[in-house]
């Protein structure tokens, strides 16, 4: 299996399409704008409380928590600023169980989930939790009564991720939220895919907390948000210490040009929500259909319906999914999260939701967002079928497919 | 007052010449009329040139593409506006959003990178 090999791009060396939303998105232009004067010239540490500095921080920073609330339906006192949405699921899960330990004891999440809530369990475990990761069905939903059955009167916390960062995949929050909420269990869901692309509001819904990440939504990198439900109260035990800032919760200097840049963001995102999410509809369907007419063989990974148009995961039969990389390389593409692309093994996710070990190995997923043209999906369009057409040409498996053998029939022998 | 459509006056020079004489025939008829100065037809056209073509500059493909689709957008979205107050508050939005893109696409030009690939480049 060889790895691609990183290479910086040469000096006049066009650069590759952008088509990994979901690893991170490019900052909008009002977003780096309207953070720019507090790098530039307004400077203050927020919790400066003597001066015009710290005054006028303190205020943007405000500023920045209610434009972020206003995205989800919260108030701004329910809005912990964070470095991201790892370390809000970090404070989540682990603030949560610590702090109910004396008589909760069990957590449940899916096995879907972000590698950042799949490790924070893991923790959670050795510190003497028990967890229950659930499984999905193919189509990377959960089943509702299964998590029903699931739950204890020892439960302390279900998290499930709003939208699935590889497949997609949207899961039914406002069920499992009125689940939880009617069985007195504390429901978190890491939404750092969902918000600011699909409508969200938390008392709908139910959820009493929320990661949010700032560098998914064309905000900046480094910052992120907390939602923790204030009726009923939700406490957590906090993971860093120090001056008491955020209400004790995550103490440090917040920083306020990437809490403006994340507040502008949210609010840009829920005026463009509509506009955008139409845009994006209009540009996966195109890609889709155009690839599934070129070349047969092609698998949509997760369920076609509940899911976020934005994040496409095909399944190239009889095409490795590293080699089509290579072979695209002038689209910026990933075949599965950023954290696991690292090692060796197929997506996790992928083999949750029951996809045969050699389809696992020949994803990609395309993402698409704001920014995308439709001159870029067709040109992504026109070399993939290329490049699938010409490695399938190469591939014995294929030969024999087109000959009419049936390949799980085969019977290997080792030498 | 404001709510002929952008389409009659945008191309035609001569239409344009129409329409801004049929806003000043109503004036006269209208004394009681709050001040059109505000809103008139030809600042919103000029607007929606100068947004149009400060957009083109930004170095960037996909910021200038979107910038360039998302104006032609929200102009033809908000084409049958007739409040005034409305009027004044999307113009406003719309100055401000022209400083925005003036400042974005400098700064896009002194950070400048590479083209990609989907650029046409000018055929020599």
């Amino acid at each position: 299996l060889k790895l691609i090999k990183s290479r910086e791009l040469e000096k006049d060396e066009p650069r590759p399409l952008y088509m990994d939303f979901q690893a991170t998105t490019p900052m909008d232009p009002r977003v780096l704008d309207a953070m720019l004067p507090y790098q530039v010239n307004y400077y203050g540490n927020p919790h400066s409380r003597t001066h015009a500095y710290g005054w006028e921080s303190e205020s943007a920073m405000e500023k920045a928590r209610k434009q972020v609330a206003d995205l989800i339906g919260a108030d701004p006192r329910e809005i912990v600023f964070t470095s991201g949405a790892t370390e809000s699921n970090n404070m989540s899960i682990k603030g949560v169980a610590r702090f109910y330990k004396a008589k909760k004891k069990h957590i449940v999440t899916t096995q879907t989930e972000h590698k950042c809530v799949l490790d924070s369990c893991r923790i959670m475990e050795a510190e003497g939790f028990d967890v229950t990761y659930l499984p999905v069905k193919n189509n990377g939903l959960i089943d509702l009564k299964q998590l029903e059955e699931t739950i204890r009167p020892d439960t302390s916390l279900v998290s499930i991720m709003t939208v699935n960062n590889e497949i997609g995949v949207k899961q039914p929050i406002k069920e499992i939220g009125h689940l939880c909420r009617s069985k007195n269990v504390f429901f978190h869901t890491d939404a750092a895919q969902a918000v600011g692309k699909i409508p969200i509001n938390v008392n709908d819904w139910k959820v009493d907390l929320m990661s949010i990440s700032g560098h998914k939504l064309y905000g900046p990198k480094g910052i992120g948000a907390l939602y923790l439900r204030r009726r009923p109260r939700i406490r957590i035990e906090p993971l860093q210490s120090g001056g008491g800032q955020e209400r004790g919760l995550r103490s440090g200097t917040v920083p306020t040009p990437l809490a403006v840049g994340l507040g502008a963001a949210c609010e840009i995102a829920q005026q463009e929500l509509e506009y955008d999410h139409k845009h994006v509809t209009v540009l996966a369907n195109r890609l889709v259909q155009k690839i599934m007419a070129a070349i047969p063989d092609v698998v949509l990974n997760g369920d076609p319906d509940q899911r976020y148009p934005g994040c496409i995961n095909l399944s190239f039969a009889y095409v490795e999914g590293e080699s089509l990389l290579m072979a695209l390389k002038d689209v910026a593409l990933s075949s599965g999260s950023a954290c696991t692309s690292a090692s060796l093994e197929p997506s996790y996710v992928l083999r949750a939701i029951g996809t045969d070990e050699d389809l696992a190995h020949s994803s990609i997923r395309f993402g698409i967002g704001r920014f995308t043209t439709e001159d870029e999906v067709d040109y992504t369009v026109e070399k993939c079928v290329q490049q699938v057409k010409r490695l399938r040409e190469m591939s014995p498996l294929w030969e024999m497919v087109q000959e009419g053998i049936d390949i799980k029939s085969i019977k290997w022998t080792q030498h | 007052m404001c709510s002929i459509p952008l389409r009659i006056c945008s191309t035609d020079p001569d239409a344009r010449g129409r329409c801004i004489k049929r806003n000043s025939t109503q004036r006269e008829k209208n004394s009681t009329e709050v001040n059109m100065a505000s809103c008139s037809r030809a600042q919103v056209i000029s607007l929606y040139r100068m947004l149009m073509k400060e957009s083109k500059q930004f170095p960037s493909y996909n910021y200038r593409t979107y910038a360039l689709r998302r104006v032609k957008d929200g102009f033809r979205e908000n084409l049958h506006v007739d409040n005034p107050k409305t009027l004044d508050m999307l113009i406003n939005q719309a100055r401000e959003n022209l400083a925005v893109i003036k400042r974005q696409v400098s700064i896009g030009h002194l950070y400048s990178a590479q083209k990609t690939i989907v650029e046409k480049e000018p055929q020599l």
